[in-house]
């Protein structure tokens, strides 16, 4: 039993992180129905920012839960300025031109961000400091719960409420989600997409740097090309809930990240990418739109 | 009110709209028939920026449109309600017409007009908490007139309103079409392919044919006109 719920949770942060990331996925797919395959790049540069934070402070002496909130709010302004821009620079002038244009944007900003980070920083895996301290209450649960998966999943979860409010009760979460639905007649009731769609970057950038930091204090190391599997994972994770469904992606991630931890646990950890990826095949041959995506006949 | 004045307007290389000339008065209501492909919702396009025109000018109250952005446009008081309706099919009746309210902020005033709509609608009050994409084509065509309504604009562009109506919700659609420019003073235009209704409810009409416009008279005179009659009345 204890073996269970400890895959379980370890499944529940791991997917929480996934759910995170594919949050950005989904809701740039559902404003302009393109797949931004330089998200996970963005969740890198996060983690590159946090480690940065993390050893200016480290050095100084502060304390490490301090040193983790700076990261993360730090890191979170930083990208939510790459979404931004990687909008403004390599989809922005594109649009209106056929789907597979923008997409080969995308793609070539994930190389070149890559490339530019390996470049800039380094291509060795460099150490990131456990900003999570264990904390004393935790102790008898650490058999099956550790702080950081706890710390993770809490406060993954507030990250998603604040997105769920944010986007049902805010005057820009309505404009977002009309966007959404017909970015045409938004622009007729006065919405001004542009700006939309720069907010849904900047919002999924956030997410994926404060992804992008927990899971880097929570694996103790980074390099330039985490991005690409967890960027593929989270996608992955998207697709299985979904995507453009916002509770798609959190039940596409938490869904991902258990399959992955119990075929790991119970049959081996070398076939963990196998089972998640088969996992995505089954859902595509058998619920092609995903596990919460609707397939709508319009009516005209 | 509104001027268009020798409007070019294409899809990429395809000319959908040559020199266009259009005006429509404070508080006229004004209809622009045509077949199917003649250009009528281009020029609601190009009204509304989403066609932008090549070349010429789109006035509205005096200013030119030239280079603004549709939801500034929309801010002047233009206000459309589109073929096909577009109803945003996950919301709610209520938040749809709060979309239509988007960029209003005096929330006493929105509450009177809300009530107004239902007044008009009746229906659309039974029915606030259903989704949008719920509705029969009847209900939506009354939804999507109210959520422009809910902008309390000064000129109203109507596209097809008719289509795919029973007769009895066509009849009713364009009493309140009447009812709107009446009541409220709003300019309204009004793109047809049901040249009988629409010519019986406007002041001033225009005939539009492979972009152009061909015709421009008072709708009794396009009403007895021979040619109208033949193409577009089935007389």
């Amino acid at each position: 039993m204890e073996y269970f719920l400890q895959l379980f949770f370890g499944g529940l942060s791991r997917g929480s992180i996934y759910a995170l990331i594919a949050l950005g996925y989904t809701m740039v797919y559902g404003i302009i129905e393109l797949i931004n395959f330089a998200h996970g790049e963005i969740y890198m540069i996060g983690a590159f920012m946090g480690l940065i934070v993390a050893g200016v402070l480290t050095a100084q002496g502060w304390p490490a839960l301090s040193i983790l909130v700076i990261a993360l709010v730090v890191s979170v302004l930083y990208c939510a300025a790459y979404g931004y821009t990687v909008e403004k620079i390599a989809y922005k002038p594109l649009r209106g031109s056929q789907r597979l244009t923008p997409l080969i944007s995308a793609i070539g900003m994930s190389i070149l961000l890559q490339n530019y980070i390996m470049l800039a920083q380094t291509p060795d895996f460099l150490p990131f400091p456990r900003l999570i301290p264990d904390l004393a209450f935790m102790e008898r649960f650490s058999n099956f719960l550790g702080t950081s998966d706890l710390f993770i999943i809490v406060t993954s979860l507030a990250v998603m409420v604040a997105l769920t409010l944010f986007i049902k009760f805010t005057r820009m979460g309505k404009a977002m989600r009309a966007t959404a639905q017909n970015r045409k007649m938004a622009m007729l009731v006065g919405v001004n997409v542009d700006q939309v769609i720069s907010m849904t970057f900047m919002i999924g950038s956030s997410l994926a740097a404060v992804g992008g930091v927990l899971i880097a204090s929570h694996v103790g190391q980074i390099n330039f090309a985490i991005g690409f599997l967890a960027g593929i994972k989270a996608f992955t994770a998207a697709v299985l809930g979904g995507i453009g469904s916002i509770p798609g992606a959190v039940l596409g991630g938490l869904v991902l990240g258990w399959t992955e931890s119990f075929a790991t646990g119970y049959v081996s950890s070398d076939y963990e990418d196998v089972f998640a990826f088969l996992l995505l095949v089954l859902i595509l041959i058998f619920r092609p739109a995903g596990l919460l995506g609707k397939q709508r006949a319009q009516k005209v | 009110m509104l001027e268009l004045k020798h409007v070019d307007a294409f899809y990429g290389n395809i000319q959908a709209l040559r020199d266009v000339n259009i005006r429509v008065g404070e508080g006229e209501i004004i209809t622009l028939i045509g077949a199917n492909g003649a250009g009528k919702t281009t020029t609601l396009m190009a009204i509304c920026g989403l066609v932008p025109p090549r070349s010429g000018e789109v006035l509205f109250q005096g200013q030119s449109l030239r280079g603004v952005s549709t939801d500034k446009i929309v801010a002047r008081g233009i206000c459309q309600v589109p073929e096909g309706r577009l109803i945003f099919p996950d919301l709610t009746v209520l938040e749809n017409l709060d979309m239509g309210a988007f960029l209003r902020s005096d929330k006493d005033g929105l509450a009177t007009d809300l009530e107004q709509v239902f007044a008009l609608f009746p229906i659309l009050k039974d029915r606030r908490r259903q989704l949008g994409g719920t509705l029969s084509g009847g209900e939506q065509q009354m939804l999507a007139i109210s959520r422009a309504l809910m902008a309390r604009p000064k000129l109203l562009l109507l596209d097809e309103p008719s289509l795919g109506l029973a007769p009895l919700i066509i009849r009713q659609i364009f009493d309140i079409i009447k009812k709107i420019n009446r009541e409220s003073n709003t300019t309204i235009f009004l793109v047809e392919q049901n040249a009988n209704q629409a010519l019986k409810v406007a002041h001033r009409g225009y005939v539009m044919e492979n972009g152009r416009i061909t015709l421009e008279d008072s709708c009794d005179k396009l009403l007895a006109n021979h040619e109208v009659k033949k193409a577009y009345l089935g007389l």
